[in-house]
Order: structure tokens, then C-alpha cells, then sequence
């Protein structure tokens, strides 16, 4: 827990830092930390939701990302090796956040014809909606949020129990008797580095799907009326 | 690393998908805090870092063509004038070369006029002089005629007026014959 209020730390000082000179032609650290807002800003927020109105949840997607990132990378730091979303209750609140947002600015937007529009589908036969109807509504309100905090959640849960079970099972074997058990060891060595590596690149990957998923939900949620 | 494990394994009667309140707790008000950071100073501060460049950009293309076209402007400018001076140029040529042709003309004129004049003055001189000898010669003529007539002949013609119709004849018999001979 004390890691969630370090990473805040991390992502704060970061960032007021590089944005705090704020220089026409940047220095390294500005750069950096300029190449990093405009991933968000640019390659998430304007590509997804686009246009007008983007500027507006910047600040969500970019923090919903770093906050993430930060703390997934825990789990690559040894000694750490920690990532906080490998507890369910960081992943539910992070969804739930999401979630609230991406309805409120729906409601914002239609009104609670949002519900409708959000639910019935244009363009199909009226026979079909019977059938649409509920599968639109468990998809969008039940199972949604249910992915979107699970998906984070599990995926640094495995990463994390791979890393344990490797480990754990690096240490068994060198405590057997047998050499060739012993030797087996490496083996089990070599597969866990793959596997770290494989955990470093999902632990990025899944602090940009959340983020990038939440774009899609909110510009969903903007462009109600034209889906 | 076995405590680990065992730990785990022990507390598998508990469900992975039921949370911890403290831990959503932490996560929530961290997040927040971030949130409020990011709002507060993070991205305003960036924007305006961006806000600034694309307008120093912008600022300096704007610059750049307004330069470009001040100086299309003036390049047109002396193009116009060099035509015109071009221009201005070619009409005082022909003005002066009308002008050369008009003095030269004159000038001609005047030679000509002179040389008009001067020949017909050289004409009345020459026949007033021809009247003048013409004169003395009658008068000489006659004198040095009779004079040798009368040294001649041995007789005195001293009878002037007698002598004077003589030569007179003489005279007017040779100008016929002059005369003759020109037609």
C-alpha cells in the first residue's frame, strides 16, 4: 500500500518537473516527460475520442495510465516485485472510476435517453431487439466494468504467481539430491527470464489497454446517438 | 520463498476476487491525489508549453510569408520602375534623335539658303564688274583705237565727237557679232 502512494510520489514529481520549465525548445527531461503526455494526449485521447472535445479527459487518461504503468512495473522491480493491481481492490476501484465516468458523460451528453441509446442498437428489425436488448445491456453495464478491472487484475496476478511459482520451483529443485534434478534448475531459470520479460511487456500492454479501453468507453459514451 | 507459497496456499480458502477495503481505499485516495496534481498542474503546464511553441511556429511563418510578400511587393515595385525608366528612356531618345534631325534639317536649310545667297551675290558682283570694264574698256578702247588709228592713218582725229561715233560703230558691230556667237 505504502508502493500506491509512492508511485503517486514517482508520477507527480515526474511530471511537475518536466512540464515546470516549460521551454519552447525543451530540454531532456522535458522532452521526456513531453513524449510521454503526448503519447496520452495524442495516440489515446485525440485518436479515440477525437476532435472537440478530447482535451477534456486528458487528465483521466493520463493519470488512469501512469498510475498504472507505475504501479504494474512494480512487479518487474526486484526485490518490489509487487504489482499492486495483483489485489483485486486497486483493479475494482480503477473500473469503477471508469465506470462512473463513462455513464455520467453519457448522461451528460442524451439526457437518460442515454439508456436507450446506449442499449438499443439503430438499424435492426424490431424482431432481433428482444434478443439485442438484453445481450447490448449485460455487454455494456454488467460485464464491462466486470472485464475491465478483471483483465488488469488477472493478468498481473499470473505474472506475479509465475514469477512466485518460478521461483519457488527454482529453489525446489536445487535442493534435491539428484545432480540431474539439480541441472534442471537452469532450465527452469532460463524459462523464468522469458517469462519476465513476457510480464514486462504485459504489465505496459495492460496499463495502455485499460487506458486505451476507457477512451473507447468514453467517446462510446460522447457518440451515443451515432452507434 | 516456501513461506510465500504456504502463506498462499493457506489463505486459498479466501476468494482472489473479493478485496481488501484498506487496499481500494489506499488505491482510491492515491489516485486521487494524482488526479488532482495532473489536473492542477501537469497538463495546464503542458498545454500551454504547446499552446506556446505552435504559436512561435505559427508566429514565425506568419513572419516569414508577410516578409516574402513585402519583398514580392517591392521586387514588382522596381520592376515597374525600371520600366518605366526603360520606358522614359526610350522616349527622350527619340525625342533627341527627332530633335537631331530637326537641327541637322535646319542647319541643311540654312547651308543651302547661304550658299544661295552667296553665289547670287558673287553674280551681281561679277556683272557689275563686267559692267565697270565694260565701261572703261569702251571708254580706253575707243582712246587707245583712235589714238593708234590716227598714228595709223597719219591724220589727226582730234574731232572727238566725230571719233566718239567711229569707235561707237566699231563697238556695236563687234557686240552683234558677240552676240551671234552666243546665240
Amino acid at each position: 500500500m505504502l508502493l500506491v502512494i509512492l508511485s503517486v510520489v514517482i508520477i507527480a514529481t515526474f511530471f511537475v518537473i518536466a512540464a515546470r520549465k516549460q521551454q519552447l525548445v525543451p530540454g531532456k527531461l522535458q522532452f521526456a516527460g513531453e513524449a510521454a503526455y503526448s503519447f496520452v494526449r495524442n495516440s489515446i485521447a485525440k485518436d479515440i475520442i477525437g476532435g472537440r472535445d478530447f482535451m477534456k479527459y486528458v487528465p483521466l487518461l493520463f493519470s488512469l495510465f501512469f498510475f498504472i504503468l507505475v504501479n504494474n512495473i512494480y512487479g518487474a522491480i526486484p526485490l518490489i516485485q509487487l504489482p499492486t493491481f495483483s489485489h483485486v481492490g486497486g483493479a475494482y476501484v480503477m473500473a469503477a472510476i471508469v465506470y462512473i465516468t463513462w455513464i455520467a458523460v453519457g448522461i451528460k451528453k442524451s439526457g437518460l435517453k442515454y439508456f436507450k441509446l446506449a442499449t438499443v442498437p439503430t438499424g435492426v428489425p424490431f424482431y432481433i431487439l428482444p434478443i439485442v436488448v438484453p445481450i447490448e445491456i449485460i455487454s455494456n453495464f454488467l460485464v464491462r466494468p466486470v472485464t475491465h478491472s478483471l483483465r488488469l487484475f488477472a493478468t498481473m496476478l499470473a505474472g506475479h504467481l509465475i514469477m512466485m511459482i518460478s521461483g519457488a520451483g527454482i529453489e525446489f529443485l536445487v535442493m534435491q539430491e539428484n545432480v540431474l534434478l539439480k541441472g534442471a534448475s537452469v532450465l527452469v531459470l532460463g524459462g523464468a527470464i522469458a517469462m519476465y520479460m513476457l510480464e514486462a511487456l504485459i504489465m505496459v500492454l495492460q496499463a495502455y489497454v485499460f487506458t486505451l479501453l476507457t477512451a473507447i468507453y468514453i467517446e462510446g459514451a460522447l457518440h451515443a446517438d451515432s452507434h | 520463498m516456501n513461506q510465500a507459497i504456504i502463506s498462499a496456499a493457506t489463505e486459498g480458502g479466501t476468494n482472489p476476487l473479493v478485496p481488501n477495503p484498506w487496499e481500494m481505499l489506499v488505491v482510491f485516495a492515491g489516485f486521487a491525489v494524482l488526479m488532482y496534481v495532473v489536473v492542477k498542474y501537469v497538463v495546464p503546464m503542458f498545454e500551454k508549453t504547446f499552446a506556446e511553441r505552435a504559436e512561435a511556429i505559427e508566429g514565425g511563418i506568419a513572419k516569414a510569408e508577410k516578409a516574402q510578400a513585402e519583398a514580392s511587393a517591392a521586387l514588382e515595385e522596381y520592376k515597374q520602375q525600371l520600366t518605366e525608366a526603360r520606358t522614359e528612356a526610350n522616349r527622350i531618345r527619340e525625342e533627341a534623335r527627332a530633335e537631331g534631325a530637326q537641327i541637322l534639317a535646319e542647319l541643311k536649310e540654312k547651308a543651302a539658303a547661304e550658299s544661295a545667297r552667296i553665289t547670287a551675290q558673287a553674280h551681281t558682283q561679277i556683272e557689275s564688274e563686267r559692267q565697270a570694264a565694260v565701261v572703261s574698256l569702251r571708254a580706253e578702247v575707243g582712246t587707245l583705237a583712235t589714238t593708234l588709228a590716227s598714228r595709223i592713218v597719219g591724220e589727226a582725229l582730234s574731232d572727238d565727237a566725230r571719233s566718239a561715233r567711229v569707235v561707237d560703230r566699231f563697238l556695236a558691230d563687234l557686240e552683234n557679232q558677240n552676240a551671234g556667237v552666243a546665240k
